[in-house]
Formats: C-alpha cells, sequence, structure tokens
C-alpha cells in the first residue's frame, strides 16, 4: 500500500492510500511504527491524512491503536484527519474515533497537535 | 428439514434483569408516542406497538446463555446451560406431556455463567429423562458436579434421578450427534471456548460465543472463515466495540460486531446473530449496537449480503 510523507512545520503528514484490511494492514504496521517511533523521537507529532482510505477492517484499526500507544508512549501526539465519509463511519461504529482524535481536515488536525498541552 | 433456533438467554457474563426504572422509561416513552392515537382496542394497540423502537416495545432479556435447536426427526439440542435453560426446560416438559425427554447439550466451555442453569433444568431431576452433556474440557463433569456441591447449592448433583452422561469430544474432529454434523473449533478464551458447528439437509448453524478474535493473526482469521463458511446462521460475541477489544479489554476473551460483520462476509454467511450482550448495556444502547451493526453490513457490502439480528430471550430463528 502507498503511504506518503511530509512535514507541515513540526508535524509529519502521513498519507496512507487505498483499503487497509487483512491483506495490507501488515504492511501498514511496518511503515507505520518506524515513522511514529522516529517523529516522537525527533520531538514532531503525526497527522495520518485519511483522504486516499478508502476502507479500513478491524485489522488496519488495530494497528491505528498500536501507532497511538507507540506515540504516547514516546510522549509525541497523533491525529487523524480528512477520513471520507465511509470511514468516518466505520471509525464511529467501532469506537474507534475515542481512541484517536480525528479531525475534519488536515489543517485542523496540525493545528490540534502542534497546540501546546 | 427446516432448523428453529430457539434464544432462551442471550445475555454474557452474568444474567441482567430489567429494572423497574428502565421499564418506566419504556412506558413514558410508549404512552408520548402514543398521544393523540385511537388505541381503545388490543389490536389497535399491538399494532401500533409493532411501530416503536424495539428497546421500547421489547427487552432484549438477561438469562445467560442457553439456545435450543430444533429440527422434525432430529433430537432436543442445547447449547450451553446458562440461566436461560430453566425457561427452555419448562417449554421442553410442557411441550413432552410427561413422556421422557432426550437432552443433547453443548457446552462451550464451563464459565459459570455458561452453567448455572443446570441446577434449575427440571428434566435433570425427573427419572426417564436422558441428558447428554458434550463440551471439549476434561474437567466437563466436575464443573457440573463441583457446582451444586455443598455449600454452593442445596441440591447435590447425586440427587439428580435422570440419566445423565458426559461425553468429551475432541476439538475438529466431526461427529454425528442427534441428527446433526457437529464440529467443535477451539477458540480464544480465558480457560479456552469451543465454538460448534451444526450441520443438518444442508443447513448450517454456528455457534461461536466467548471467542476473542486476534485481528492480526490473518491465519487464524483464515480458520474462523473457514469454519463459518456458506453458513445461514452465525451466533456471534459481540459483547464489546472493536476499540475495547483491541485495548482496555484486550485479552479478555470477547469479540465485537465489527469483527462479526468482517468474517461474516468473508465466509459469506447468511445471517449475523449478536449475541452475548454485555450486562452493562440497557435495551437502548444494544439496540444501537445492534442499528450501528446492520449499517456497517450495508456500508462495507460488496455482493453478498448479511442480515444482521440482535439476540433476545425469546427470539426464534427457522432456517
Amino acid at each position: 500500500m502507498e503511504l506518503t510523507e511530509r512535514r507541515a512545520g513540526k508535524t509529519v503528514v502521513l498519507a496512507p492510500a487505498g483499503r487497509i484490511d487483512m491483506a495490507t494492514a501488515d504492511q501498514f504496521r511496518e511503515r507505520l511504527i518506524p515513522l511514529i517511533s522516529s517523529a516522537a523521537a525527533g520531538g514532531e507529532s503525526v497527522v495520518l491524512d485519511f483522504s486516499g482510505v478508502d476502507y479500513i477492517s478491524s485489522a488496519g484499526l488495530r494497528v491505528l491503536m498500536l501507532a497511538a500507544k507507540e506515540a504516547r508512549s514516546s510522549g509525541g501526539k497523533i491525529a487523524v484527519a480528512a477520513l471520507q465519509p465511509l470511514v468516518n463511519e466505520i471509525f464511529q461504529i467501532s469506537r474507534f474515533d475515542k481512541v484517536v482524535a480525528c479531525h475534519v481536515g488536515v489543517n485542523d488536525a496540525v493545528a490540534a497537535v502542534s497546540a501546546p498541552a | 428439514m427446516s432448523i428453529n433456533v430457539r434464544f432462551w438467554g442471550t445475555r454474557g457474563s452474568i444474567p441482567a434483569a430489567l429494572t423497574a426504572k428502565a421499564l418506566r422509561v419504556k412506558l413514558v416513552d410508549a404512552l408520548v408516542a402514543a398521544s393523540g392515537r385511537d388505541l381503545d382496542t388490543p389490536e389497535k394497540a399491538s399494532a401500533f406497538a409493532d411501530t416503536l423502537p424495539f428497546a421500547t416495545s421489547h427487552t432484549f432479556g438477561g438469562n445467560s446463555s442457553c439456545i435450543e435447536l430444533r429440527s422434525e426427526g432430529a433430537g432436543r439440542v442445547l447449547l450451553d446451560m446458562g440461566s436461560g435453560a430453566r425457561a427452555a426446560a419448562g417449554d421442553a416438559l410442557r411441550e413432552l406431556k410427561g413422556v421422557p425427554g432426550e437432552f443433547h447439550v453443548f457446552q462451550s466451555h464451563l464459565h459459570w455463567d455458561h452453567i448455572m442453569g443446570f441446577p434449575f433444568f427440571t428434566p435433570a431431576y425427573i427419572p426417564g429423562h436422558k441428558i447428554t452433556i458434550y463440551g471439549c474440557h476434561a474437567e466437563l463433569e466436575h464443573a457440573f458436579r463441583r457446582q451444586q456441591a455443598q455449600p454452593s447449592f442445596p441440591v447435590d448433583f447425586s440427587v439428580m434421578a435422570a440419566k445423565i452422561e458426559f461425553v468429551v469430544l475432541e476439538p475438529l474432529r466431526t461427529y454425528e450427534i442427534a441428527g446433526y454434523r457437529v464440529t467443535p473449533k477451539p477458540q480464544v478464551h480465558g480457560g479456552d471456548s469451543y465454538g460448534y458447528r451444526f450441520e443438518r439437509d444442508g443447513k448450517a448453524v454456528i455457534y461461536s460465543t466467548d471467542s476473542e478474535h486476534k485481528v492480526e493473526d490473518a491465519e487464524e482469521t483464515r480458520k474462523f472463515i473457514d469454519f463459518f463458511h456458506d453458513a445461514d446462521l452465525v451466533i456471534f460475541d459481540a459483547m464489546y466495540s472493536l476499540a475495547d477489544t483491541v485495548s482496555v479489554k484486550e485479552d479478555w476473551g470477547h469479540s465485537s460486531n465489527v469483527v462479526g460483520v468482517e468474517l461474516c462476509q468473508l465466509a459469506q454467511a447468511k445471517h449475523l446473530v449478536l449475541f452475548h450482550h454485555e450486562p452493562a448495556y440497557d435495551d437502548a444502547t444494544i439496540e444501537r449496537v445492534w442499528r450501528e451493526t446492520q449499517r456497517l453490513e450495508e456500508i462495507t457490502r460488496e455482493e453478498h449480503p448479511v442480515t444482521v439480528t440482535a439476540a433476545y430471550d425469546g427470539l426464534e430463528i427457522t432456517l
């Protein structure tokens, strides 16, 4: 699966694309977790731009849980932004909207994770 | 032959009775909704009640796990002996009208909420009835005898006058029992649990409760997809939200509505029944989870539709 990376100030914006399901969740985890760790080590926060994600399964959501735990344990911040309507509903039904902060737009998310605690 | 599935107990972990306060909320909601309507006959009132939300007009019930399978020409099958077994016993005795009956009981596991109904399973006290209890735990007989030992229960197991036998099954082996092909499957749960696949005349019913699914384990997920494959009915432990099962309630041994939908879609199962409801949930919360699960199935459906039902005490489904 694709995962592009860019920077917005002290925030790393990661943009996965396509389906995150049983077939791609391991790949997503292998790419995402090291990026979360290195961002936290560098004092950077992470925003996941989900505008290109068409679907996420339970296996993909679990990777997000691991990412949130990794960010928290490293003292970093993580947020998700720009969920497509279907993915947004999956977040709500699975209660993952209570696990990871979800924002309408990427800029909103960047502003939120950049704000002092 | 059709298979009739009767749900006598659908609550997880511990029985949970409807409270007077909760009943009053339903009554007030119904009266407000009825305001200004002409409901002066039982027929009109009943028809109006059908238009109310399920959580207003019904309750999901509070007995712990017990399900019955009926099929013409097949034996009487019960799945788990939770507190719902008391009502199942009463129904069976009314139907048998004094004629000795034969019961085949399949145990998912031996935790208390799944065996607590047996001391109240009246046929066990009546000479002439025969009860065979199947399970995959070596401690099967011990668990049933122990719960009736002093000081936990006033009537010792040895007082039960029916012919009671215990049969330990081998997981993943298929048996012919009571007119069904029965296959037990190991599941992840504290102390282990077992799901069952029952097949008869081209119909398949899966009973998979108290089962945690490690969604990161693709190989184990594929085994469950095979086990559920093409099933007409999947009775599934949907006790918690997905977020809870992979965080604060990880390793608690239960699953979620989201994983139930995914597995049924991948297995091309026809009907998912949400089961083993969280005892802390009120009827409105269970109905909300049910409607959300129906919505999830709808928005993630590719070609194969899956009917989604929330189990309640008294539900009957005929396949």
